[in-house]
C-alpha cells in the first residue's frame, strides 16, 4: 500500500492512534463549534490545564487520571463561576489567575513526588502512540455522551451563540445552558488528554473548528468541516511523526494549526478578491 | 380571555435599575392587547432598562409587574424581544433564514419538529420584511439594514403576544421603515401588543402612549398630548420646532450635554 498506509495496516499502535485521535476529532469538532461560536477559548484554555493538579493527584493516590482529571475539571468550573460572580474585575482576570494557579500546583504536586516526574510531559503532550483498545472505547462512548448532549441542546447553544439575552427571553435560561457547555468542553478535556494531552486537546478544541468557521455558512457544515479537518490533522500528523520520527500529539496539532492558518490566509485572499471571484450568493450552501 | 382588550402589561409603583439600584422610579401604566407604547427619552433615560425588565431579562426593583398575567420572564411563548445591538451578527456561520427560524423556537422547545406552518410563518416573515431573496446568504454578508430588517422578520414570526422592540428603526433606511410599520401596524391588528424604545418623535406620535422618560416618568399618555415643545424639553434639553409645521411630528430633539435646557425654533422665509 506504500507509505501513506501501511504505518497504520503495519503497526496496531498506528491504528488505534489514528481511531483514538479520529475520535478526539469529532468530540473536539462538536465541542469547539461553541467554544470558537462564544468565544470561550480562554474557559477551554483554563480548563485544559485545570486538570493537571487532579490528574497528578489520582497518580499520587494511585487512582485512574480520568477521575483526577474530572475532579480537577469540575473544580475549576466551580472556581471560574464563583470568582465570576463576586468580583467587579473582567472574567479574563480571575480565569487567568485560577489557570496558572492550577497549573502551579500541578507541578508542584509533580516535583513533589520523585517517581513521575517523566509523566509530566505524558500529561501535557498526551501519550497517543501509546492508545490501548480501552482508550479507544472511553473515546467513542464520550463522542456519542457530547454528540447526544449537543443534539438535545442544538436550539439554546445556538440561541446562546447569537445572543444570551434571546436565549433567556426564549425560555432557554442562558445561565443552564452555560454550565452545560461548560460541561462538555470539560468531558472533552477529560476524556482526550491521555490521547493527544491537556496542552494539546485545548488546539483541537480552536484549530479545526477556528478553520471550520471560516469556512461554512451554517453551524451543522462547520462542525463537519471541523470533525474532517481534526480528522485529517490526525492522519497527516500520525504520518509525519512516523517518518520523522518526531513526538506524535505535537505534530498533530501543529498541522491542524498549519491549515487553520492556511484556511485564514485563503479566505482572506477571496474576501478581498474581486466580486466575480468571491461568489456571495446562498446557492452552495442550498440545502 | 373573555375580554378584547386584555391586560398585557400592568405596572403598579414600578422601579426599574440594576443591581438593586433604581433607575426610574414611580412607573404606573397598563397596555392593553391591541394597543401600542412607545418610550422616548435619551440615551440612560432608562427606556431599555425598563424594556429588560418587562421581558424578564433585569429583574424588578420595587414594585408590582405582571406582564401577560405572568411575573416577568414567565411567558417566554408569548413575547417577541429585539435587543439594541447584536454583537454576534458577524461571526456565527447562519444564514439569515436560520435566524428568522429561532423565531419559532420557544414553540417547539428542544424536541419540537418544524412544521408545515413553522414553515409557512418563517416564510411570510420573510416576505414581509422584504429579506425573501435574501434567505440563503450567510448573516455576515449582508448590510446593517439587512440584518436589521431579518432580525425584524425573526420578531414577525414568533407571533407574540407582546413585542418589546428597542430602537427597531436603527439603521433602516426608508424602504425598510416602510416594511416595519406597515408590519408591526399588521401585529396590532392580530391582537399583539407593542412597546417600543424610539428616538423618533414623529414616529412616536403615531403611538397609541407614550412614555416620556429621563430616569423619572415624565409624562405618560396619547402621543398628541404627551410631546409638548415643554415635555420634550423637560426629557431631552434641546428641541428644535417647526412652527410652522401642525402636527407633534413637528419637534426634533437633541440631548444637551451641558448648559440650560433650550428651544430652537426653525427660521424660515415667507412663502
Amino acid at each position: 500500500m506504500g507509505p501513506l498506509f501501511d504505518p497504520f495496516l503495519d503497526n496496531e499502535f498506528m491504528l488505534r492512534a489514528l481511531l483514538a485521535g479520529i475520535l478526539v476529532s469529532i468530540s473536539c469538532a462538536i465541542v469547539g463549534t461553541f467554544v470558537v461560536l462564544r468565544g470561550l477559548a480562554f474557559i477551554g484554555d483554563a480548563l485544559a490545564h485545570g486538570v493537571l493538579p487532579g490528574i497528578a493527584g489520582a497518580a499520587l493516590l494511585g487512582l485512574p487520571g480520568i477521575l483526577g482529571a474530572a475532579v480537577g475539571a469540575l473544580a475549576m468550573i466551580a472556581g471560574v463561576s464563583l470568582v465570576t460572580r463576586l468580583t467587579r474585575l473582567s472574567s479574563d482576570t480571575a480565569i487567568g489567575l485560577l489557570f496558572v494557579s492550577m497549573l502551579a500546583l500541578g507541578v508542584v504536586i509533580v516535583s513533589g513526588s520523585s517517581s513521575f516526574a517523566g509523566d509530566l510531559v505524558g500529561i501535557l503532550f498526551g501519550q497517543i502512540l501509546g492508545t490501548s483498545v480501552e482508550d479507544v472505547l472511553v473515546q467513542a462512548v464520550a463522542v456519542v455522551v457530547i454528540a447526544v448532549i449537543a443534539a438535545i441542546c442544538a436550539r439554546p447553544f445556538l440561541l446562546l451563540s447569537f445572543d444570551p439575552e434571546q436565549a433567556d427571553v426564549a425560555g432557554f435560561p442562558s445561565r443552564r445552558y452555560h454550565a452545560i457547555m461548560l460541561l462538555l468542553i470539560a468531558l472533552t478535556v477529560i476524556v482526550s488528554f491521555q490521547t493527544v494531552g491537556t496542552l494539546l486537546v485545548f488546539g483541537m478544541l480552536l484549530a479545526p473548528a477556528g478553520a471550520g468557521a471560516l469556512l461554512a455558512h451554517r453551524i451543522e457544515r462547520m462542525m463537519a468541516w471541523a470533525a474532517a479537518i481534526g480528522a485529517l490533522s490526525t492522519y497527516l500528523g500520525l504520518l509525519l511523526s512516523y517518518h520523522l520520527d518526531v513526538a506524535a500529539a505535537a505534530t498533530i496539532v501543529l498541522v491542524a494549526a498549519a491549515i487553520f492558518f492556511v484556511v485564514l490566509a485563503v479566505t482572506n485572499l477571496r474576501d478581498q478578491a474581486p466580486a466575480w471571484a468571491a461568489p456571495r450568493s446562498g446557492e452552495r450552501d442550498r440545502p | 380571555m373573555t375580554g378584547s382588550t386584555p391586560d398585557v402589561i400592568v405596572a403598579r409603583g414600578l422601579a426599574v435599575g440594576h443591581g438593586g439600584v433604581p433607575v426610574v422610579p414611580d412607573i404606573e401604566l397598563t397596555v392593553r392587547a391591541r394597543s401600542s407604547l412607545a418610550l422616548v427619552g435619551t440615551n440612560g433615560s432608562g427606556k431599555s432598562t425598563l424594556l429588560k425588565t418587562m421581558v424578564g431579562l433585569v429583574p424588578i426593583v420595587a414594585g408590582e409587574l405582571r406582564v401577560l398575567g405572568e411575573r416577568p420572564g414567565g411567558a417566554p411563548r408569548q413575547i417577541a424581544y429585539l435587543a439594541q445591538f447584536h454583537a454576534a451578527g458577524f461571526i456565527l456561520p447562519l444564514r439569515a433564514i436560520e435566524v428568522v427560524r429561532m423565531g419559532r423556537y420557544p414553540n417547539l422547545g428542544l424536541f419540537g419538529r418544524m412544521r408545515t406552518e413553522d414553515h409557512d410563518l418563517v416564510a411570510w416573515a420573510l416576505e414581509t420584511m422584504d429579506v425573501a431573496d435574501l434567505a440563503r446568504l450567510p448573516l455576515r454578508s449582508l448590510s446593517g439594514g439587512q440584518q436589521q430588517r431579518v432580525y425584524l422578520a425573526q420578531v414577525l414570526a414568533r407571533r407574540a403576544d407582546l413585542v418589546v422592540l428597542d430602537e427597531p428603526t436603527a439603521g433602516l433606511d426608508a424602504g425598510g421603515r416602510e416594511r416595519y410599520l406597515e408590519a408591526f401596524a399588521g401585529e396590532l391588528a392580530r391582537g399583539a401588543a407593542i412597546v417600543t424604545a424610539t428616538h423618533d418623535i414623529a414616529e412616536a406620535v403615531e403611538y397609541d402612549q407614550v412614555l416620556l422618560l429621563a430616569r423619572r416618568v415624565v409624562a405618560l399618555g396619547p402621543g398628541a398630548e404627551v410631546l409638548t415643545a415643554d415635555r420634550l424639553l423637560d426629557t431631552f434639553g434641546i428641541v428644535i420646532r417647526d412652527p410652522h409645521a401642525h402636527h407633534a411630528g413637528r419637534f426634533v430633539v437633541a440631548e444637551r450635554a451641558h448648559g440650560a435646557p433650550q428651544v430652537i425654533d426653525i427660521e424660515r422665509p415667507p412663502d
